[in-house]
């Protein structure tokens, strides 16, 4: 059962390849003439102002883990829905418990205003 | 393995290299011709000509312009972290190209008929957000930076709701392989799960849209406001890679939105008389086949770039709210309905 998985394997290392081969036909190919101002980072031709690794947006991280939260969701999800004419109203009703669980939280985070972007 | 081991699995590594090549190769020149189909058909919405310089009526444009990129200088800026700034247009691509493993193209022809396919381009389209998010940081450019922490929580939000739009699918065929998805909507135009699943058709394809960060959810590389956002920094081939990723990744939509919710491969005149396929010519083009699954696709895409003629950017806050607080309950709901429907046997043709 697992042989179906090695062309996935070699379609990954292919797809690898398509991204590095490119790269490598570029320096080689393309010419290299370096000087301070072409290597300083773009910022619309004014000198970089400090680094620009600064503090961003505490909402950035916020959407990050609720899409944890949610991902997970889904991958629960995923196995429930292809066997859910099998397991009935039983395993339906489960499910519908799970996410009602889920939706209380989403909705906390809505009444919140964690999803407010102004 | 030994190396007797290894050289009998040889001959099968190279079945399967020759496979991914047929696969890559045209998949590349459909990339290559979508970037001029997308610059003519727009400047004819436009009302302009669009590239026509470059060989009759402007056909050899997509060469011109990758030979062009080759022969520019990769810059490799001072202040960015060298590797990662190299690892993520590889991170990009690689994933762009390698969830085609599971596509169907028509009966039987499919890479790897695996039983977790749909899992697998779930998995292979949340690499992509890797190459984003890498290249903003990589590169230390402000920038970069935001568009990067931009187009990557765009990209995490939209996955969400393309997440439920798939379990909706999966509800709908009971299966995870995506063959057998495409073999769940016989039986005509209105089988096609476009229709049961009509709203998660419609959330499936916008946040394919937003996912790839196409107009008019580009704010990631807004222009006016971002210069290019996170491949700011990129020039030549490392450009190239990115370009040629984003436009692999809308194909890549484009089909999986035709297999799951179009039919993938099956003729929308399914159920014709067997003397109607025996006809020559004929009979193969209105019976299923790969003709079908591309004329779906080119459909789709399509659609894409009329988007992006049509609409105006969204704003960032529009986005958000749009993926959030629309496309996530609309799909939860849905989901509820759907399984309401498989488990009490009200609708007849979802099993």
């Amino acid at each position: 059962m697992l042989d179906n998985y090695l062309p996935v394997l070699v379609f990954i290392l292919v797809g690898i390849l398509f991204g590095v081969g490119p790269l490598v036909a570029g320096f080689v190919i393309g010419p290299r003439r370096p000087y301070d101002e072409k290597l300083s980072p773009y910022e619309c031709g004014f000198e970089p102002f400090g680094d620009a690794r600064a503090p961003f947006d505490v909402r950035y991280y916020l959407v990050a883990i609720l899409f944890i939260l949610f991902d997970l969701e889904i991958a629960f999800l995923f196995p429930w829905a292809v066997v859910l004419d099998q397991i009935g109203l039983a395993g339906f009703l489960a499910m519908m418990v799970f996410l009602a669980i889920l939706v209380v939280g989403f909705v906390y985070e809505w009444k919140k205003g964690a999803l407010e972007w102004e | 393995m030994g190396a007797q081991g290894m050289l009998e699995g040889l001959p099968e590594v190279l079945v399967i290299l020759a496979k991914i090549f047929a696969i890559t190769l045209p998949l590349l020149g459909v990339v290559a011709y979508l970037t001029f189909a997308e610059r003519k058909i727009i400047g004819y919405m436009q009302v302009r000509l669009g590239p026509n310089r470059v060989g009759p009526r402007g056909w050899l444009q997509p060469i011109a312009d990758a030979l062009k990129l080759l022969t520019k200088e990769i810059i490799l800026p001072s202040a960015s972290s060298r590797f990662l700034f190299l690892l993520a247009p590889v991170l990009a691509i690689a994933p762009a190209l390698a969830a085609w493993a599971v596509v169907p193209f028509a009966d039987g022809m499919v890479l790897a008929s695996v039983d977790a396919g749909v899992l697998y381009v779930l998995a292979m389209s949340s690499v992509g957000v890797y190459g984003v998010i890498l290249a903003g940081w990589a590169a230390n450019s402000r920038y970069a930076f935001l568009g990067a922490m931009r187009s990557a929580a765009q990209m995490i939000s939209y996955e969400i709701a393309m997440g439920f739009a798939l379990v909706g699918v999966l509800m709908a065929a009971g299966s995870l392989n995506l063959e057998k998805i495409v073999l769940a909507q016989q039986g005509g135009v209105l089988s096609w799960f476009w229709l049961p699943l009509a709203p998660l058709f419609v959330v499936y394809f916008v946040a394919g849209v937003a996912e790839t960060n196409r107009a008019p959810f580009d704010v990631a590389e807004g222009e006016s406001e971002l210069v290019a956002g996170f491949h700011v920094e990129y020039s030549g081939m490392g450009f190239a890679v990115f370009f040629l990723a984003e436009y692999a990744n809308m194909v890549l939509i484009a089909a999986l939105t035709a297999v799951m919710f179009l039919g993938g491969w099956l003729s929308p005149f399914e159920g014709l008389p067997a003397e109607v396929l025996g006809v020559p010519v004929l009979g193969p083009v209105l019976g299923p086949g790969l003709h079908w699954l591309a004329a779906k696709t080119s459909l789709l895409l399509l659609l894409f770039l009329w988007l992006r003629a049509t609409f105006p950017r969204y704003r960032y806050d529009q986005i958000m709210r749009l993926g959030w607080k629309v496309f996530i309950p609309v799909s939860l709901l849905w989901i509820v309905v759907l399984g309401l429907a498989i488990t009490t046997r009200v609708a007849p043709w979802l099993d």
